[in-house]
């Protein structure tokens, strides 16, 4: 009997330590035991991953980061950060996701201005999303925000929320928002059936970042500060260009706009293998990456086009009649938007446009 | 110390006993409110094993419903009673997708799907029984393509279901190995029934009526699954196919005549026989080659080792539609031969003489049945002799006979 007292006694002891240091420190810290729980949280704020919930401003040891080209989703602004606990590593990859460890989180807020033309005031924040990597893999949540911005909630099942915000040419829009559920999280993040990050791979990352103590590059900041390994020079790492950088061909602005946006499904691992179409930056047989390429489940999504990329021929590729569509039996991506991304269907257009006429006809 | 361990032990084998069989359970879903959210939380919450049962009643979606958990039991209390309808759906491009292992679908229906109705995808051991899919306005180009849609999975059993409506297949199953279709009936849909680049199929006591194209066996190119063989069709009916083709330009089945009985197209090793094809005013049986252009190395367009045999013709061919109306009817003219092979063959020799025994069309039907080889090849290298091959004696033998499919979900049941 005297061991149960022992453990009693460690238990309190442990437990006051623990207040103790929790109001001895100002910064809020990261609770790793509600992350590594089986079920996760009922609220956001119980795993203490922003010091301001309101403002996004994160806690110790939760670095922010942005991508290269990010993942076109109803032009909702997002907000990305990455938990790394103490004393651990992430391994580079060349052209995969990077392999976090036990314990990190991926956290992802998806906030609308009330009006792009004043993107800093009046935001709405409308969801994070959270991929915490635990024992058994990844696992995906979604937390969807109170009226009063003061915490969000567990939303296993989805939810569909009205939005509605001023554009930046001032016209006003209003869509039906949908909170993917557990499923639909998958519907994406899946490779070989089990759930992966997408965005967080090196050409994504190797840019520029405005830390509290000024610019730097992610892939450097990532080396010094996060303990990611085995990254090459700057010189030597992969990289993509922003779909908005005329500077670049317009061919790779787009391969890299269809790699962020189609290529988590549209690759031989992916959701979308039955398709053959495969839409990843290193995919080089034409066919596989629509040219000349006939759909083959596609039903009402072929528009009455014969090829994926007829070249020459925007207004008769499938691909673009897609993107172009919100309706849910022709529309791609099948989740996660509800408008037009113009701005990038643009992009592909010209790019389609571009490609050289087959010759009979 | 020692009994204080072992009631311990105890009490915490038994919690854990009780747990394990609490796990897997049957969860009624409560339609009294948001039936949207409460099926979409159990079908995520559910311990694998558990049985999901939807109560009598029409429930309306807006969003695509989804299941990961391994096998997991849904039930409704019939097709004609549990219907769930997706009229008013504006997210999701089907009304169900399925990716985990072990799925058991029985006795509700999916209507309405402005994409495909049910999709199941890497899954092995699904099951679809007394399953209905339909599009209740009728034949449209706006309805979804397919009802009942397995792809990349394996040990599919389709048993007792009903499709009507769909703008591509009513049942379609793709890139999968190890399935049955049986005791279905598909109407009013583009391709009643449709097997494509699969390995591995029983088609069997289907009745396939009022579509375009009753039962398809196909294989395409490019796709990471090809070389589609191993298919038996048997026992089934494939009459009265009428539907005017309103499938989406661009798809592989828009190019099928309006009337065609049964359709093979490329495959090896397929055994068609015991049917009763009538009332298809294109062609009751049609083997062809993939004629589209294409670009893979890998891909094999010709049908080879088909073997027809004991199927019974009806009318057919007296008002043939699209290609067989351009193509077919002008060679054989009216009405159209019951069985037509385009005689596509790899090579001079095999144009002339007929391909290897291996890779051959081998054909024994009643007396009387008709016959022709359009000769595809032969006309081009000899186009002067432009006549086709009307003689059903030229095409001998048989395939080996292969054991019929066994599924692991469907052991001792017929």
């Amino acid at each position: 009997m005297t061991r149960v007292k022992v453990s009693f006694l460690t238990t309190f002891i442990c437990t006051v330590l623990l207040a103790l240091s929790q109001a001895a420190s100002a910064q809020i810290s990261v609770n790793d035991t509600a992350l590594m729980q089986a079920r996760p949280a009922k609220l956001l704020s119980a795993y203490g991953l922003f010091s301001s919930l309101r403002g996004q401003t994160p806690s110790q040891r939760v670095h922010p980061y942005d991508l290269q080209q990010a993942l076109f989703s109803d032009y909702a602004v997002k907000y990305r950060f990455v938990y790394l606990p103490f004393g651990t590593r992430i391994q580079y990859h060349a052209t995969e996701a990077f392999d976090f460890p036990i314990g990190s989180v991926l956290v992802k807020t998806f906030a609308y201005p009330a009006d792009f033309r004043k993107p800093q005031e009046n935001i709405r924040l409308l969801e994070t999303r959270l991929l915490i990597r635990q024992e058994k893999g990844w696992n995906a949540w979604a937390y969807v925000w109170n009226d009063a911005q003061t915490d969000a909630v567990l939303k296993v099942a989805g939810k569909t929320l009205p939005v509605s915000w001023v554009d930046a040419g001032g016209q006003p829009q209003n869509i039906q928002y949908v909170v993917p559920n557990k499923n639909q999280c998958k519907g994406c993040h899946s490779l070989n059936k089990t759930i992966t990050p997408i965005g967080p791979k090196a050409r994504n990352l190797n840019r520029s970042y405005t830390y509290a103590a000024g610019a730097k590059n992610q892939l450097l900041y990532w080396s010094e500060n996060m303990a990611l390994d085995n990254a090459p020079t700057l010189a030597n790492a992969p990289s993509v260009f922003a779909f908005s950088d005329t500077v670049a061909s317009v061919e790779k602005r787009t391969r890299a706009y269809l790699d962020i946006n189609c290529a988590h499904c549209h690759r031989a691992e992916g959701p979308a293998s039955n398709s053959g179409l495969f839409l990843t930056y290193g995919e080089d047989v034409p066919v596989k990456w629509g040219l000349l390429k006939r759909p083959v489940a596609a039903g009402r999504g072929s528009g009455g086009f014969l090829f994926d990329i007829d070249p020459g021929h925007a207004d008769k590729s499938i691909l673009l009649y897609r993107i172009l569509s919100t309706d849910p039996g022709i529309m791609m991506p099948e989740v996660g938007r509800s408008v037009v991304h113009t701005e990038g269907a643009a992009l592909i257009r010209e790019w389609i446009n571009s490609l050289e006429k087959i010759k009979e006809k | 110390m020692t009994k204080l361990f072992r009631m311990v032990a105890f009490a915490v084998a038994f919690m854990c006993c009780a747990s394990g069989t609490h796990a897997a359970d049957t969860i009624t879903i409560d339609v009294s409110g948001d039936v949207q959210e409460a099926l979409q939380e159990a079908l995520i919450l559910a311990e694998p094993g558990s049985t999901i049962l939807i109560p009598e009643g029409t429930f309306h979606f807006t969003n695509a419903l989804s299941l990961d958990v391994a096998n997991i039991t849904i039930k409704g209390a019939g097709m004609d009673k549990t219907i769930l309808s997706f009229a008013g759906q504006t997210s999701g491009s089907e009304g169900l997708l399925i990716t985990s292992d072990g799925a058991w679908l029985e006795g509700f229906a999916i209507e309405d799907t402005p994409g495909d109705g049910i999709k199941t995808k890497g899954v092995d051991v699904i099951s679809f029984v007394k399953i209905r899919v339909e599009w209740t306005g009728g034949p449209k180009s706006t309805n979804g393509a397919y009802g009942i849609y397995p792809v990349e999975s394996q040990n599919v059993l389709v048993d007792g279901a009903v499709v009507i409506g769909a703008s591509d297949a009513g049942i379609y199953v793709g890139q999968s190995r190890n399935i049955i279709v049986r005791n279905s009936r598909a109407e009013h849909n583009v391709a009643g029934i449709e097997i494509e680049n699969c390995y591995f199929a029983d088609v069997y006591n289907n009745v396939a009526t009022h579509n375009t194209g009753g039962i398809l066996i196909f294989d395409m190119p490019n796709l990471p699954q090809k070389g589609g063989h191993s298919i038996r069709v048997f026992n089934n009916k494939s009459i009265d196919n009428d539907v005017p083709n309103f499938a989406p330009v661009g798809n592989i089945v828009a190019g099928v005549p309006r009337g065609t009985g049964i359709m093979v197209m490329s495959n090896r090793d397929v055994e068609v026989f015991g049917n009763e094809v009538s009332g298809n005013a294109s062609v009751n049986m049609l083997i062809v080659a993939y004629a589209d252009a294409y670009d893979d190395p890998d891909f094999n367009p010709l049908p080879q080792n088909i073997y027809i045999h004991d199927n019974i013709y009806g009318r057919g061919g007296w008002d043939p539609d699209g290609l067989a109306k351009e193509l077919i009817a002008p060679k054989t003219g009216l009405p159209v031969p019951d069985i037509i092979w385009d005689g596509a063959v790899d090579g001079v020799w095999s144009a002339f003489f007929g391909p290897d025994s291996d890779d051959a069309l081998h054909i024994k039907e009643a007396e009387g049945t008709t016959f022709a080889s359009l000769e595809y090849v032969y006309d081009l290298i000899v186009p002067w002799d432009a006549d086709i091959n009307r003689d059903i004696t030229d095409y001998p033998g048989s395939i080996a006979p292969r054991a019929a499919i066994i599924l692991p979900q469907d052991k001792g049941s017929k």
